[in-house]
């Protein structure tokens, strides 16, 4: 599977193995287009998890990973890329309709923009939220003090 | 239920555009605080008079940022905190989340822990399933059986209660195994269980199975197809009352299930009937899988060695189980310190959530609580 991934995809693609599980590690510009065809011709159908993990010291500070499994060959598959802060990236709900409440999740944690989400707010967190507390740079006691004054009618939530 | 004629196909409007504004478009308000709910979910409801043409929920208002905590303790100082996102079902929390370690870890449990571990994880499927059937029983307007599913839950606890001194937020098992060995008597507490439990399961049935307000209220309800659930990434009994036999606990084994012989029971319809049935079946099943583990429990160490401090190679691992609502997921990436770099942690009820709006559209606004109970979800996983 993964020759032919390489064949039609070029040098964007590198498989790796770690503790028996398959990943790719791929090109940022290879999104939709091969989960979309993991989906359709590699069977790849229920897709598991949506996340991200952010590193901030690195230029492109977040990893995606979209976790797949495959029904027919009992098999997963995580695909993994890297965009930098602020970097847009394609939806795939259009692919995966589970994908809808993970993507938010995703932005309401890590602040990644999903292009062509049919409706991305915060999931978790209210709407008037301010940051991303996943991010390495929101400290654990951090909140959004101005909106606990407001909507809570407290100094504060700690 | 029948359908009363909407006020929408009298006015000869096109029933598929649900997005028309008519002035008989209600927008109803659903909790966060409704008992139905089984914890703060609000649910935003679109109606055409006592039909629901869509709905939307809100979430979070459990929200407790478990992933956030998670970066900030070891990974042992970790351990009791997922009890607390499933905490009907904490014991199965807690076994995949000590298994995803292990892994990262490359160490096993012992195969004595593991036998432990599947009963303790059977007992609380159980458990769970009996919590579900109770307050879903009572959503719907049958009160008997919720005072007998909790009075024979009450049997595990105690179970729990004796092993490790807590009942719900159990904290079993530790990385590497179980801290602690089975109390004198242990075995014999599950057997008298197991024979206790089995006639009581016939009971339920007896009260529902055929009961015909019970039909006539979940057949044909929250209707879901295999293909909406595989999009939609549900798991678990609801995926299965869809046809679909497909258990974490066959396709990849862990623990010791591969060692036990059990049956994966499925239904037909995908309807809220069915998957009161498959749940009741896997109760059974849960019980054959218990009383095999019970009967063979090899000798040996309950704990595998372990480092004092843990410190896992650069890496990341994905390890799911089956909980009692679908598949539990824990996403680990370890950075080589003593706490974890990043945890993710898949939650079934989250995820079949999702398929909350897809069931409820064309039912009526009694259906939606039959839905909610169906899907089984605890707002502690769904928030995190």
């Amino acid at each position: 599977m993964v020759s032919k991934l390489k064949r039609q995809f070029g040098s964007g693609i590198e498989a790796l193995t770690y503790l028996g599980q398959n990943y790719l590690n791929v090109d940022r510009s290879l999104i939709p287009n091969l989960l979309k065809i993991l989906c359709d011709e590699e069977q790849f159908g229920y897709c598991v998890d949506i996340t991200a993990v952010h590193y901030p010291k690195r230029e492109r500070q977040f990893d995606i990973l979209w976790i797949l499994y495959s029904f027919e060959r009992n098999e997963r598959m995580r695909v993994k890329t890297q965009v930098a802060d602020g970097e847009h990236i394609p939806s795939v709900v259009s692919i995966w309709s589970t994908a809808n409440w993970l993507e938010r999740e995703a932005y309401d944690m890590f602040g990644i923009q999903f292009d062509g989400h049919p409706d991305l707010k915060r999931i978790l967190l209210p709407d008037g939220w301010k940051g991303h507390p996943l991010r390495k740079d929101y400290g654990i006691i951090q909140q959004d003090q101005e909106w606990v004054q407001i909507n809570l009618g407290i100094e504060s939530g700690q | 239920m029948t359908e009363p004629t909407s006020t929408a196909s009298q006015l000869d409007l096109d029933e598929s555009n649900k997005t028309y504004l008519d002035a008989n478009e209600l927008i109803l308000n659903m909790g966060p605080q409704h008992p139905a709910t089984h914890g703060v979910l609000r649910v935003i409801l679109k109606l055409d008079g006592e039909k629901v043409l869509g709905l939307e929920c809100v979430i979070g208002y459990l929200h407790r940022g478990v992933e956030k905590i998670a970066e900030n303790r070891t990974y042992t100082m970790f351990n009791p905190y997922v009890d607390r996102m499933d905490y009907v079902a904490a014991v199965s929390n807690g076994l995949g989340y000590c298994e995803a370690v292990e892994k990262l870890l490359n160490i096993e449990a012992p195969d004595r822990a593991n036998y432990v571990r599947v009963i303790l994880t059977e007992l609380n499927r159980i458990a769970s399933h009996q919590l579900w059937l109770g307050t879903h029983a009572l959503d719907i307007g049958a009160m008997t059986p919720l005072f007998y599913t909790f009075r024979d839950r009450e049997e595990i606890l105690k179970i729990f209660e004796k092993y490790c001194g807590a009942r719900l937020t159990t904290h079993a098992f530790r990385i590497g195994g179980c801290q602690y060995e089975t109390y004198e008597g242990f075995e014999k507490d599950v057997k008298k269980f197991v024979a206790f439990v089995a006639p009581k399961i016939d009971e339920y049935e007896e009260l529902l199975t055929t009961n015909r307000i019970w039909v006539e209220r979940t057949k044909n309800v929250g209707v879901i197809s295999a293909k909406d659930c595989i999009g939609l990434g549900v798991t678990g009994p609801v995926l299965r009352a869809s046809g679909v036999k497909w258990d974490l606990r066959k396709k990849q084994p862990y623990a010791a299930y591969s060692k036990f012989d059990f049956e994966i029971p499925t239904g037909q319809n995908g309807d809220t009937y069915d998957r009161y049935l498959v749940r009741m079946a896997e109760m059974r099943q849960s019980l054959r899988i218990i009383q095999q583990a019970v009967d063979s429990i090899p000798e040996g160490p309950i704990m595998a060695k372990v480092p004092k401090v843990m410190k896992p190679p650069v890496g990341e691992i994905y390890h799911s189980i089956e909980a009692p609502k679908g598949e539990l997921g824990y996403f680990i990436v370890s950075d080589g310190s003593t706490q974890p770099y990043r945890i993710r942690v898949r939650p079934p009820s989250f995820v079949n959530l999702q398929a909350l709006d897809l069931m409820c559209r064309g039912q009526l606004i009694a259906d939606v609580i039959a839905v909610i109970g169906t899907l089984d979800i605890v707002l502690g996983e769904v928030d995190r």
